[in-house]
């Protein structure tokens, strides 16, 4: 069954001329893992935001259905009770929000939504402890405020570790693997394929078919100018690292022509 | 005994008549030299008159409008009798302090629990100071705030009679906080002026903790000046939280003076009030002094707020670090003007200044000016100064992990005011502030 269904998104910027995404069709099934790649600037994180409810983005055309649902009638807040997740590319810093306070009302207030009763501080703090050392992300980190300070890697690191917590059931990691070193890299896939239990589904975007090493996807599509340029199976991947994009862009205009 | 102030008149004339009518109901007791100062200081404010708009540095607050009101001065050797469920609400009771409470500037014991002190440290009243320890009145009364050029200053001093007292001897050290809570009583618009004295001898280290609330809805004038002394190696940590409602006006000065190698650190929360007007002043008069000025205003309402600091850096190899914050709500008004004079030789200053303010709606208002005066070349001095709204970026993170808009707008100004409230180094007395301050974040997303 699909749990995400994209039907011709068309999506502009408010108050501007801009269009990004001219008309995005995409199929994510349950328990799916599907990539995202893509030169600069051709939409990935546009289709990100979309979907995790960022206002400034005006869709024009087209639809979202998550498990179902229609999603774009659905606050930020209400998609993260249903269950959807954005590890940002490039994750806020908020000084003064304790990363404890905070994770523990996030988590609490997911749980809500899912009928589930809310954690005790020492629950809380002992699944805290758990799933940082899982991560490799240091202890101490959760004791600072929300991203503040945190190396580029650490912010990366903190994303996973939110996912982790918050036991999504449709993850969307935007660029996570930029900026991780090698152990942090494999920590964080292993995180991921830790909740690869056929009851969720991923979409990766990233620029690098490295981490799909790790974490091997079933679908990997090319997005350009807005749009799916091409879909295909890991393979794609493979080719886009030896050859580029401009082959696609190439073979998208001799068929249109 | 009072004085109801007849408004038909010019104000100035009006305190200058009641001055001339109690003549000798104010603080003058033994000291010869304070009676001076009293005579020397009504003169002053005749000349200097009561300040308005005209003056630059009253440009954006007009006090003038809110003194001339029909208020009754208040002379009165000690203030009604207030019950301890009146107060139960503001005294802090997780924090353990040695808590003084004030009513309309007279110490009333019976409200009071001043618990032990160590040896020699006196915290009383002013007027009793007088009486007990007139050696170290005379040194430091009047030294510091300026009465010669601060009209309100200068009408304090005037009508000087009663207001809070520390006295820490050298190289004591004071635990516990001292709390002092300023209550304002009475069905009476009144007009108020108290005096304290704070003094901390070479290598003492104290907390004081002033808390500011009013149990009346009459219209009230409070003209604070407060004192401070901090000798060397001392270390002082002053908090001022001033909540007094929005019938109450106040001019709170604050003047220390801080010796070599010593640490002050002055922090201002104003909560509530009419027009409040704050002039914090420091003179770093030693070498190696470390001097922090906080301060946060929660503004809402038709709330004006004012803050004007001074921080005066004479001897040299020293540091300040300034950071002031607003969140201005309705139609409230805040301004900051933060100066910093380095003087001719006093090299190797670091003087920081910052001011930030989230303007929540069109209406709120915000003027804000640093005003560096540097005489010496080899000196760091930064300041800056932001003005916008709650992050959204930050707003949209809170929401994409599950929070309601409305919390994470809470969460959001909660985190901003967190810079200066973390400052607040005593824990129960930080707690209390910060759900104070929750509470009335809620109240504005409800
Ligand atoms: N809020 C906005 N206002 C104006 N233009 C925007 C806005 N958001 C995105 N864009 C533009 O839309 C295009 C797509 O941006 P997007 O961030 O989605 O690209 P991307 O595929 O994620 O790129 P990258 O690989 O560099 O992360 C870019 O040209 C970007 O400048
Ligand atoms: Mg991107």
């Amino acid at each position: 069954m699909a749990l995400l269904e994209i039907n011709n998104l068309h999506v502009g910027v408010e108050d501007e001329d801009i269009k990004i995404l001219n008309g995005v069709d995409l199929t994510l099934d349950t328990g799916d893992m599907h990539a995202i790649m893509g030169p600069n600037g051709s939409g990935k994180s546009t289709l990100a935001s979309v979907l995790a409810g960022r206002e400034e983005y005006e869709v024009l055309e087209g639809d979202i259905h998550y498990d179902g649902e229609d999603l774009l009638e659905l606050e930020p807040e209400e998609r993260a009770e249903e269950g959807v997740f954005l590890a940002f590319q490039y994750p806020v810093e908020l000084p003064g929000v304790s990363m404890t306070n905070f994770l523990k009302e996030s988590v609490n207030s997911v749980r809500e939504a899912r009928g589930q009763e809310e954690l005790s501080s020492a629950e809380f703090l002992q699944q805290m402890r758990e799933r940082a050392d899982m991560l490799g992300l240091d202890a101490d980190l959760t004791k600072r405020s929300v991203n503040e300070g945190f190396s580029g890697g650490e912010k990366k690191r903190n994303e996973i570790f939110q996912l982790a917590m918050l036991e999504p059931r449709l993850a969307i990691l935007d660029e996570t693997d930029s900026g991780l070193d090698i152990d942090a890299l494999q920590s964080v896939a292993n995180g991921v394929n830790k909740l690869r239990d056929g009851d969720r589904g991923f979409l990766v975007i990233t620029h690098y078919e490295r981490i799909l090493q790790y974490i091997v996807p079933d679908r990997v599509h090319v997005m350009m100018d807005g749009q799916i340029a091409r879909s295909g199976d890991k393979e794609l991947a493979q080719q886009l690292e030896e050859h580029g994009y401009e082959w696609i862009r190439d073979e998208v205009a001799a068929a249109a022509a | 005994m009072s004085t109801a102030l007849d408004t038909d008149v010019r104000p100035e004339d009006r305190f200058i008549s009641a001055f001339e009518v109690n003549h000798g109901q104010a603080l003058n007791g033994v000291n010869a030299s304070i009676a001076q100062q009293r005579e020397d200081a009504i003169e002053r404010f005749s000349q200097l008159g009561i300040p308005d708009n005209s003056l630059e540095a009253w440009k954006y607050t007009d006090i003038s409008k809110t003194i001339d009101r029909p208020y009754t001065l208040s002379l009165a050797a000690e203030g009604p009798s207030v019950a301890p469920s009146d107060i139960e609400p503001f005294t802090i009771d997780a924090m353990d302090a040695h808590r003084v409470v004030l009513v309309n500037g007279h110490v009333d014991e019976s409200l009071s629990d001043i618990g032990d002190l160590p040896a020699g440290v006196v915290v009383s009243s002013l007027a009793q100071a007088g009486e007990t320890h007139p050696d170290v009145v005379e040194a430091h009364y009047g030294q510091y705030a300026d009465a010669e050029d601060e009209a309100l200053t200068a009408l304090n001093t005037a009508f000087v009679q009663d207001g809070a007292f520390v006295y820490v001897p050298s190289g004591t050290i004071v635990e516990k906080p001292i709390f002092f809570l300023h209550i304002t009583a009475g069905d009476e618009p009144l007009f108020l002026q108290p005096r304290h004295l704070f003094v901390v001898e070479d290598g003492a280290i104290a907390k004081i903790v002033e808390a500011q609330h009013a149990l009346t809805d009459a219209q009230t004038f409070t003209n604070t000046v407060s004192e401070a002394f901090v000798g060397e190696r001392a270390n002082l940590k002053h908090y001022l939280f001033q909540d007094e409602g929005t019938s109450a006006s106040q001019v709170h000065t604050r003047a220390g003076t801080q010796k070599d190698n010593s640490v002050y650190s002055t922090n201002t929360i104003t909560f509530s009030g009419e027009v409040v007007r704050n002039n914090a002043t420091i003179e770093a008069d030693g070498s190696f002094c470390e001097s922090n000025l906080y301060g946060l205003c929660i503004g809402k309402d038709e709330m004006h707020v004012d803050n004007h600091t001074q921080m005066d850096h004479v001897q040299p190899d020293c540091n300040s670090n300034e950071l002031y914050k607003h969140v201005l709500n309705d139609e409230s008004t805040a301004v900051f003007n933060g100066k910093v004079l380095v003087t001719r030789g006093s090299q190797r200053i670091d003087a920081y200044q910052q001011n930030d303010t989230i303007v929540l709606t069109d209406d709120a208002n915000i003027y804000t000016k640093p005003e560096l005066e540097i005489y010496a070349d080899d000196v760091v001095c930064s300041h800056g100064a932001t003005t916008g709204q709650v992050d959204e970026e930050g707003v949209f993170y809170l929401r994409s992990r599950g929070l309601s808009e409305r919390r994470a707008h809470i969460l959001m100004l909660q985190a901003f005011t967190d810079e200066v409230v973390s400052e607040y180094k005593i824990d129960p007395l930080r707690d209390y502030i910060a759900e104070k301050i929750r509470q009335r974040f809620a109240s504005y997303f409800a």
